[in-house]
């Protein structure tokens, strides 16, 4: 068990290494399998300094948040494009929200900080020095207390579930 | 290249479509950071060329090079990856720069910093 | 390759250089380096997309390369010019 500990100390890196290796060498030669194995195993054990210790759980909940994602990035995309078209006649209600925060794990807002800046229509823009709240630029408000309450209900809560 | 098939007439027509609906979307969104008034609309529409602008050619790339290749050819999609690991961090700093300058600045309807809106607990007394 | 798809990638690299024309407008008229500097990101954006379309065209594995380096490339000059205009200063 500490073998393996300490040949992968990083499984899902490593996995993610293999992965990434043989797509971008677009081929699953033994030369090309060989090469991933030796980068899957290299790489977290050079870098395992450069990261701290992530703990991720609940398969399940990951896979769900992604297609979530990937829907809401779709549908926004439309929405804003939509914005966008008929501006003339309609502004969109752009302004900044602030959003109290209860993720507190540093590497659950930074997941946070991507998604709501690669979903369309919403911006990371601050966050508070003690982590309580955020400030957010969102393209088309509406009701406000509603916008908050299906944020964090959509995006906050399975990060907590995740990483903490 | 081993294995070089014909690709069906159907496909084509759906990676063509894939093609059109992504150059629409990239000039929607161009048009929206054209015209809009303030720097920070104008950071929502670029962000569909990112996603949606991208993800509809990387698939359209992805199912084009797996029949003509007849393998799982994921590659294209690699770029989808890059992006959604190097544009947050770059947007965001962008977004945190033009806050930072504004309120430099001292512009109207600029937020104030959030480390005094939000209530942060007490630190240790030190005034003994 | 039939007709069809041949007019669908002339079209969507119509549409990134048309794109590319008016985010040259945003570049040029600002007004704040902030505007200048996400303007450039976006042209590197269109480069990568006409360069995957290119792939799918010509297929040639250069194209798709060529497409995976172009936003490491816009990453890193945006922000070293994000990090200049905040301070002034690249390294600090």
């Amino acid at each position: 068990m500490s073998l393996v500990r300490k040949v992968l100390p990083a499984p899902l890196t490593s996995c993610a290494v293999f992965a990434l290796w043989l797509v971008l060498a677009r081929g699953t030669g033994a030369s090309d399998v060989l090469l991933a194995l030796a980068f899957a195993v290299g790489v977290p054990l050079l870098t395992s300094r450069l990261h701290p210790e992530v703990r991720v759980r609940r398969p399940l909940v990951i896979a769900r948040y992604l297609l979530t994602v990937g829907f809401d990035v779709v549908s926004s995309s439309f929405e804003v494009a939509w914005g966008v078209l008929r501006w003339r006649w309609r502004r969109p209600d752009s302004r900044f929200v602030v959003i109290p925060l209860e993720l507190r794990d540093p590497v659950g807002l930074a997941a946070l900080a991507m998604v709501t800046t690669v979903v369309p229509g919403t911006v990371w823009s601050e966050l508070a020095l003690d982590r309580s709240a955020m400030l957010l630029h969102v393209w088309d408000v509406g009701d406000e207390r509603a916008f908050v309450a299906r944020f964090k209900q959509r995006y906050e809560k399975p990060l907590r579930e995740i990483f903490e | 290249m081993t294995g070089v098939t014909d690709v069906p007439f159907w496909l084509e027509i759906v990676v063509s479509a894939l093609l059109v609906a992504s150059g629409l979307t990239v000039v929607i969104s161009a048009l929206g950071f054209v015209r809009l008034r303030d720097f920070f609309s104008r950071m929502h529409p670029p962000a569909i060329a990112y996603t949606f602008g991208t993800w509809t050619v990387a698939l359209a790339g992805v199912l084009y090079d797996s029949t003509l290749e007849s393998r799982l050819a994921l590659h294209p999609w690699l770029v989808v990856i890059v992006l959604a690991i190097t544009v947050p961090v770059t947007t965001v700093l962008l977004s945190r720069v033009a806050l930072f300058r504004r309120r430099a600045a001292g512009e109207a309807d600029t937020p104030p910093p959030l480390g005094r809106a939000v209530d942060v607990p007490p630190g240790p007394d030190l005034s003994q | 390759m039939s007709v069809v798809l041949l007019t669908a990638i002339r079209f969507a690299i119509g549409c990134y250089a048309f794109a590319s024309l008016l985010v040259l407008v945003r570049l040029v008229r600002g007004p704040r380096a902030q505007d200048r500097v996400f303007a450039l990101d976006l042209l590197y954006l269109h480069a990568m997309l006409v360069m995957l379309v290119l792939g799918i065209r010509y297929q040639s594995s250069v194209y798709f390369d060529a497409a995976l380096l172009i936003p490491l490339f816009s990453f890193v000059s945006s922000s070293a010019l994000a990090k200049f205009i905040l301070r002034g200063e690249v390294i600090e």
